[in-house]
C-alpha cells in the first residue's frame, strides 16, 4: 500500500515527506523502542505513542520506511528534523493506538511478523 | 539525450515478467457485453483477455465495449464482439518486442505466456512497461549512488593477503537523546561500504543497543569496529559500574533501568539479548566497579 493510502485511512498529516507514493507492506505499533529493534521490521510502518529522537533514531536503525505518531501528539522541532535528514517520512493522526491499528488492519495491512 | 539511450537499453535487458501484472483478471466468452461497464470501472482497466476453460480465446477491449455501444448496444455475448486474434509474449522475452508491436499494431496488452508452462501468467500493458521502466531506473539509480561512493570497492582494490578498516567512535555518556549518532555514523560507513541490507541493518542494532546501553550506565566509553570482507566485529568498552551478574542480563525483560530511561522508549530488558539475536558471536565481559566490554561480530555470509 503507498503511504498516501495510508495517510487517507488515518486521516493523518504528513509533517515532512516527500515521497507519498513509497510502498508499505506491513505495520508494526510499540511505545517500546528496545522491542522495535528485535522484530524484524524492514520496510513497515511504525505507529507510535512516543514522540522522542529515539523513534527516528530506531527507524534508521530498523530500516523503517515511516513513522506515524498517535492521539495527535506532534513532535518537537527537532524530532521532525532529524526524520527529515534520515529521510524517513513523519505522520501525525488524530486516533489513538488500537484504532490507527484497526483500521490498517481491516484495510489488509498485516504485522511484522505475518507472512 | 542520455536518458533516451537509458531506456532503450533496459526494454532489451527487462523481460515481459519483469514488469507483466500477475493477477490479471479475466473474463469468460459467454458474460454479457453490459457487464464489462461496471468492470472495467471498478478495476480501473481499460480491457481484459477472455478465457475459456482454462485457455485464451480472445481479448475484449474498451474500444470494443464502444464499437458495441454505437451499434445500439443490444444484448450480446462477449464472445460475439471480442477481438479474436490476440497477440501474446512468452514471459521471458524482452520488453522492446512488446513495445514494437503496440506501435505497429495499436494493440494496447498483450497477455503473457509461461514457456514452461503454456498457460497465461500476466499481462502487459503501456503502463505496466513505463512502471517497470520507472522502477528499474530507480534501482539503477540507488546502486550507482552506492557506487559513488569509491568504498564500496576498497577490499577489491586492496591488494592483501588480508585487510581490515578500522573504525573508532566515541560514546559520550548521560545524554541519552543522542544515542543513535554513533550507530547511524556506522550504519552509513557500512551502507557506503556496499555491504548487504541485512548485514547493515544487525549491525546497526547491535551498535545502537550498545551505544544506549554506554550512554545509560556509563560516564562514556568507545566502540570500535573492525570491517573486513568476511565478517563486521564490533567492541564496545565502557568504565561504568559494571554487571554483577553477566547471566541474567542476558535474560529477556531483565532490566535495571532507572525510569528516566524506560520513558524514552528503552530499558525493557531487550537491549541484551536482541544484539545477542543479531550477532554470530558475542562475547559479554564485565568487572564490578571497572567496567564492561561487549564484542559483536556478524559473520558476512549468506544472508539469514
Amino acid at each position: 500500500m503507498k503511504l498516501r493510502e495510508i495517510c487517507e485511512i488515518l486521516e493523518a498529516d504528513i509533517v515532512h515527506g516527500e515521497d507519498p507514493d513509497r510502498e508499505i507492506d506491513k505495520v508494526g505499533a510499540a511505545d517500546l523502542m528496545s522491542d522495535v529493534l528485535t522484530h524484524s521490521t524492514r520496510g513497515s510502518l511504525l505507529l507510535t505513542g512516543l514522540t522522542n529522537s529515539q523513534v527516528i533514531r530506531t527507524a534508521e536503525m530498523s530500516d523503517i520506511e515511516a513513522v506515524c505518531f498517535v492521539r495527535g501528539k506532534r513532535p518537537q522541532a527537532g524530532v521532525i528534523k532529524l526524520g527529515e535528514e534520515m529521510g524517513i517520512p513523519v505522520l501525525v493522526t488524530r486516533f489513538s493506538m488500537y484504532e490507527a491499528c484497526g483500521k490498517l488492519y481491516m484495510k489488509g495491512l498485516r504485522g511484522c511478523e505475518h507472512n | 539525450m542520455k536518458e533516451v539511450t537509458k531506456i532503450q537499453e533496459l526494454v532489451y535487458e527487462l523481460r515481459m515478467r519483469d514488469v507483466m501484472r500477475k493477477d490479471v483478471i479475466s473474463v469468460s466468452p459467454d458474460m454479457q457485453m453490459g457487464r464489462l461497464r461496471e468492470l472495467f470501472k471498478t478495476k480501473r482497466i481499460s480491457g481484459t483477455p477472455v478465457v475459456d476453460g482454462g485457455g485464451l480465446v480472445g481479448i475484449v477491449s474498451i474500444e470494443d465495449f464502444i464499437k458495441w455501444l454505437s451499434g445500439g448496444g443490444g444484448e450480446c455475448r462477449i464472445s460475439e464482439k471480442m477481438t479474436r486474434r490476440v497477440e501474446t509474449f512468452y514471459d521471458d522475452e524482452a520488453l522492446v518486442h512488446a513495445l514494437t508491436k503496440m506501435e505497429r499494431s495499436g494493440y494496447g496488452r498483450f497477455p503473457i505466456i509461461d514457456r514452461q508452462t503454456g498457460g497465461m501468467c500476466g499481462i502487459v500493458t503501456k503502463g505496466n512497461i513505463i512502471e517497470g521502466l520507472l522502477k528499474k531506473i530507480e534501482i539503477d539509480y540507488h546502486e550507482e549512488e552506492v557506487r559513488k561512493y569509491r568504498a564500496s570497492h576498497i577490499f577489491e582494490d586492496i591488494r592483501a593477503d588480508k585487510s581490515t578498516l578500522i573504525c573508532q567512535y566515541r560514546i559520550a555518556g548521560r545524554k541519552l537523546t543522542e544515542a543513535g549518532e554513533t550507530a547511524s555514523g556506522l550504519k552509513t560507513t557500512l551502507k557506503r561500504l556496499g555491504f548487504h541490507p541485512d548485514i547493515v541493518r544487525r549491525s546497526a542494532i547491535i551498535a545502537y543497543e550498545a551505544e544506549t546501553n554506554v550512554i545509560i550506565y556509563a560516564k562514556e566509553g568507545k566502540m570500535i569496529v573492525k570491517v573486513e570482507p568476511a565478517e563486521i566485529y564490533m567492541k564496545v568498552e565502557d568504565k561504568g559500574p559494571g554487571i554483577p551478574d553477566v547471566e541474567k542480563v542476558l535474560e529477556p525483560g531483565f532490566s535495571t533501568a532507572p525510569d528516566w530511561v524506560r520513558e524514552l522508549g528503552f530499558g525493557a530488558g531487550m537491549g541484551l539479548p536482541n544484539i545477542k539475536k543479531c550477532s554470530d558471536r558475542m562475547v559479554l565481559n564485565s568487572t564490578v566497579g571497572k567496567g564492561t566490554c561487549l564484542e559483536a561480530t556478524v559473520v558476512i555470509g549468506p544472508t539469514r
